[in-house]
C-alpha cells in the first residue's frame, strides 16, 4: 500500500474521502464541514445584526427573524463549534498519545458522515417551506404549536448528528482509555487529551437526555403522542429539564478542549511547562461533575420554587471555583516564561480577559434574584458570547494556527494571522460588550425590532459595526488559508521550534501509519524531554520495527447514514395527509442503513498488514 | 501493537494455581446464581402472596438493586484488579442518572 505516496485523479481523490477510515483525513472533513457551517452560521447572524441595527427595520420579517436566530444558534453549537472541535481532536490527539488511530476508525467515519447529513438535513428546511422558529432550545410549548416542518427538520437533524456526536466521543474514551502507547500513564497525558476525555465522557452522558428529548419532541410532532402537551395530560416542563440536563454539560463539552487547546499553546511559547498540572486535571474533572448539577440555572424564573432555585444557584457558583483554578494556572505559566507572542499565542492571551468577563456574568446570572432581571434579556446574550466567542472560537483560530502544520505539513501567514486577531478581536468585544448593556436597560433577547429613542439605537448600531468587524476577520482567516495552501510551502517538522508533546516529534508529512514504532513516552512534555537530551529523532522507542496492521476504507458508513437521511424524509412527511408515499421513504431509508449494518456484520474485513520490509524502506516524511 | 506471535510455557505449578482458581471463580458463580434466584422467587412470591404495595414495591427494587450488584461484580467481573476506569464510568453514570431522578421527582412531579 505505498501507493498512497501516488498523486491521485480528482475523482479519487473524492472517493478516498468518502470512504476513508484514517483520523488525519476525518479531521480534515470535519474541518471543512464545520467552516462550512461557521460560515452559513455567520452570515445568518450578520442578517440578524443587519436587521437589529437600527429600530424599526425592516430588513427581514418577524417570523423569518426567528427562522434565522433559531438556526444561527443550531448551526453555531451543533455544526460548527463541535466539529470544529471534533476535527482537532481527530488531527492531534491519537498523535499526541502515540496510536496509529483511533479505536474504531469504522465508527469514527460513521461518526463524521452523521454530523454531516444530519447538519445538511437540518439545512435543507430554508429549501423545504421554513427553518425551525422557536429558538436553539426549542421550548415545546412554543415548538408544538410552530406551523409547518421547520422544528421537524431540527428534531430530526439533531437527532442524526447527536448520534453521529455520541459515537465520535464514545470512541475517543476507549481511545484514551486503551490506545495510549508504553509510559504514557495518565498523569503525563496532554492536557488536550485530558480535556478531550473528559469532553467526550460528558459527550457520553449529557447526548442521551437529548436523545430521549428528540424522540419525545418527535413523537409529539409526527407520530401523536402527547409527552408536551399539558392539554393531554403531558408536561410541557418536561423538555426544558431534558434539554438543560443536556445543554449544561455541551457547553463544557464545548469549552473544555478549547480550554486544552490554551493548555497546549500556552507552555509551548510561554517555553515552560504548564503550571500546576494535577490541579489543571483536577479542575477539569471536577468542572465535568459539577457541569451535570447546575442545569436548572436556566430555569430559574420558570417557577421552581425558592428551595430549587437557592441549590442550583450556589452549585452553579462552584463551577467558578474550578474554573478560577485554570486561569491563574494559565497566568502562572506565563509568568517568568520567556514569551513568543505568536499569533496563536496572541489568541490565548485574548482570551484569558475576555473568558474572566464571561465568567463573572455567569456568577451574576447565577444569583437567582439577579437572574430574574437578567433571564431573556441582552445581558444573557452578552455573557454567552463572551465564553463561546472569547472562549471557544478563539480557541479554534488558534488551533487553526497552532496545528495547520501538524494537519497540512504548512505554515498559516503569521502577519496577517496577526491582523486578523486584531480586527476580530476588536469587533468581538465591540459586538458583545455594549449588549451587557443594553440587556440592563431592558432590550429582551429574541424580538425582531424596537422603537427609537429608548436609549437603544447607539448601543445597537456599535453592535452591528462590530460584527461587520468580525466578519472581516473571518474572512482575513480564509485569505490567509487560501494564501497558505497557493504558496504550498512544506514547514516540516516541529515548525514553531517549541513543541513539546509526541505531535511535534512526527515526520512531516505525518505517515499514514503515524508511528513507524511504537514510542516510549519518559514524562510529560514528551518530545521536550527527548530535545533536552539532545535526541536528534525526538522519540524513544518502545519496540522494534514490525508489521503494522491496518483498518480497510469502507463506504459502509456513507452508505448507512444516507438511508437514516432518506428515512428522516420520511419521517418527516409522516402526518401529511397529501404524501401518502412518506411511509415508504420511511421503511426504504431504514432498509438501507440496515442493510449495510448488515452487510457489515457478515462480511469480515480484517484489514491489512503492511510488512516490516516495506516499513523498513519508507523514510516516512520529507525531512 | 506487533502481531509477532507470542508463547507463554506455564510450569506444573502455575497451572496447577489458575485450575485453582478458575475452581474457586465457578463455584462462586454458582453460589451467587443460585443467591440470585432465590431473591427472584422472594420478589415473586411478594407479589403472589398479595402484600400492601409499600411493602412490595420497596422490597422488589432493594432485590433488583441487590441483583445489579450481584451481576456485575461476580459475573461482569468488576471484582477483579483492572478495572477502576469501568467503576468510574458507572458510578459517576449513577451519579448523574441520580440527580436527574432527584431533580426530576422533587421539582416537576412534586
Ligand atoms: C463560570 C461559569 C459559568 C456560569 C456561572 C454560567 C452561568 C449561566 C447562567 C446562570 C445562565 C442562564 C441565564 C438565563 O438564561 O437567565 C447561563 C446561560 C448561558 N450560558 Fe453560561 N455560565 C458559565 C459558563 C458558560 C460557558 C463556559 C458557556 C459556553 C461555552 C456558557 C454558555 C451559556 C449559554 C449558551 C447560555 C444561554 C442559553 C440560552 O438560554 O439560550 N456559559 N450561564
Ligand atoms: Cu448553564
Amino acid at each position: 500500500m505505498s501507493s498512497t505516496a501516488k498523486k491521485k485523479g480528482f475523482g479519487a481523490t473524492i472517493w478516498d474521502y468518502l470512504t476513508t477510515v484514517d483520523h488525519k483525513k476525518i479531521a480534515i472533513l470535519y474541518l471543512i464541514a464545520g467552516t462550512l457551517f461557521f460560515v452559513i452560521g455567520g452570515i445568518e447572524a450578520m442578517l440578524i445584526r443587519i436587521q437589529l441595527a437600527k429600530p424599526n427595520n425592516d430588513f427581514v420579517s418577524a417570523g423569518l427573524f426567528n427562522e434565522i436566530i433559531t438556526m444561527h444558534g443550531t448551526t453555531m453549537i451543533f455544526l460548527a463549534a463541535m466539529p470544529l472541535l471534533f476535527a482537532f481532536m481527530n488531527a492531534v490527539v491519537p498523535l499526541q498519545i502515540g496510536a496509529r488511530d483511533v479505536a474504531f476508525p469504522f465508527l469514527n467515519s460513521l461518526g463524521f458522515w452523521l454530523f454531516f447529513w444530519g447538519g445538511i438535513f437540518l439545512n435543507l428546511s430554508w429549501l423545504l417551506g421554513g427553518a425551525p422558529d422557536a429558538g436553539w432550545t426549542s421550548y415545546a410549548s412554543l415548538s408544538l404549536a410552530s406551523p409547518g416542518h421547520g422544528i421537524d427538520f431540527y428534531a430530526i437533524g439533531l437527532q442524526i448528528s447527536g448520534a453521529g456526536t455520541l459515537i465520535s466521543g464514545i470512541n475517543f474514551i476507549v481511545t484514551i482509555i486503551n490506545m495510549r502507547a508504553p509510559g504514557m500513564t495518565f498523569m503525563r497525558m496532554p492536557l488536550f487529551t485530558w480535556t478531550t476525555f473528559v469532553s467526550s465522557s460528558l459527550i457520553l452522558f449529557a447526548f442521551p437526555p437529548l436523545t430521549v428529548g428528540l424522540f419525545f419532541m418527535i413523537f409529539d410532532r409526527m407520530f401523536g403522542s402527547n409527552f408536551f402537551d399539558h392539554t393531554m395530560g403531558g408536561n410541557t416542563i418536561i423538555w426544558e429539564h431534558l434539554f438543560w440536563i443536556f445543554g449544561h454539560p455541551e457547553v463544557y463539552i464545548l469549552v473544555l478542549p478549547a480550554f486544552g487547546l490554551y493548555s497546549e499553546i500556552i507552555p509551548t511559547f510561554a517555553r515552560k511547562r504548564l503550571f500546576g498540572y494535577s490541579s489543571m486535571v483536577f479542575a477539569t474533572i471536577l468542572i465535568g461533575f459539577l457541569g451535570f448539577m447546575v442545569w436548572a440555572h436556566h430555569m430559574f424564573t420558570v417557577g421552581l420554587g425558592a428551595t430549587a432555585n437557592a441549590i442550583f444557584a450556589v452549585a452553579t457558583m462552584a463551577i467558578a471555583v474550578p474554573t478560577g483554578m485554570k486561569v491563574f494556572n494559565w497566568l502562572c505559566t506565563m509568568w517568568g516564561g520567556s514569551i513568543k507572542v505568536t499569533t496563536p499565542m496572541l489568541y490565548a492571551l485574548g482570551f484569558i480577559p475576555s473568558f474572566v468577563a464571561g465568567g463573572v456574568t455567569g456568577v451574576m446570572q447565577a444569583s437567582a434574584p439577579l437572574d430574574y432581571q437578567l433571564h431573556d434579556s441582552y445581558f444573557i446574550v452578552a455573557h454567552f458570547h463572551y465564553v463561546i466567542v472569547g472562549g471557544i472560537v478563539l480557541a479554534l483560530f488558534a488551533g487553526a494556527h497552532f496545528y495547520w502544520p501538524i494537519m497540512f505539513n504548512r505554515m498559516l501567514n503569521e502577519t496577517l494571522g496577526k491582523i486578523t486577531f486584531v480586527v476580530f478581536f476588536i469587533g468581538f468585544h465591540m459586538t458583545f460588550f455594549v449588549q451587557h448593556f443594553l440587556g440592563l436597560m431592558g432590550m429582551p433577547r429574541r424580538v425582531f425590532t424596537y422603537l427609537p429613542n429608548q436609549g437603544l439605537d447607539t448601543y445597537n448600531l456599535i453592535s452591528t459595526i462590530g460584527a461587520f468587524l468580525m466578519a472581516i476577520g473571518v474572512v482575513l482567516l480564509v485569505v490567509n488559508v487560501i494564501i497558505t495552501t497557493i504558496q504550498n510551502k512544506p514547514c516540516g517538522r516541529d515548525p514553531w521550534g517549541d513543541g513539546r508533546t509526541l505531535e511535534w516529534a512526527i515526520p512531516q508529512p505525518v505517515p499514514y501509519y503515524n508511528f513507524k514504532q511504537t514510542p516510549l513516552v519518559r514524562g510529560l512534555d514528551t518530545y521536550w524531554i527527548e530535545k533536552m537530551e539532545g535526541n536528534k529523532e525526538g522519540m524513544s522507542y518502545a519496540e522494534p520495527i514490525s508489521d503494522i496492521h491496518m483498518p480497510n476504507n469502507s463506504i459502509i458508513p456513507f452508505v448507512m447514514v444516507f438511508g437514516l437521511f432518506v428515512a428522516g424524509f420520511g419521517a418527516l412527511y409522516n402526518p401529511d395527509a397529501d404524501k401518502p408515499w412518506a411511509l415508504a421513504v420511511l421503511i426504504i431509508g431504514l432498509a438501507i442503513t440496515f442493510g449495510s449494518m448488515i452487510v457489515r456484520s457478515l462480511k469480515d474485513d480484517l484489514g491489512y498488514h503492511i510488512s516490516k520490509e516495506e516499513l523498513m524502506n519508507e523514510k516516512g516524511g520529507n525531512e | 501493537m506487533s502481531h509477532d506471535v507470542h508463547v507463554e510455557a506455564r510450569n506444573e505449578a502455575e497451572y496447577q494455581h489458575s485450575r485453582r482458581k478458575a475452581g474457586q471463580a465457578m463455584r462462586n458463580q454458582v453460589t451467587v446464581f443460585a443467591v440470585m434466584i432465590f431473591l427472584t422467587f422472594i420478589a415473586f412470591a411478594a407479589v403472589q402472596a398479595g402484600f400492601s404495595a409499600y411493602l412490595v414495591v420497596p422490597l422488589v427494587l432493594l432485590f433488583a438493586g441487590v441483583q445489579v450488584g450481584l451481576q456485575l461484580y461476580y459475573f461482569m467481573h468488576l471484582s477483579e484488579k483492572g478495572t477502576g476506569i469501568m467503576q468510574f464510568f458507572i458510578y459517576s453514570g449513577a451519579l448523574v442518572a441520580f440527580t436527574m431522578v432527584l431533580g426530576f421527582v422533587t421539582i416537576v412531579w412534586i
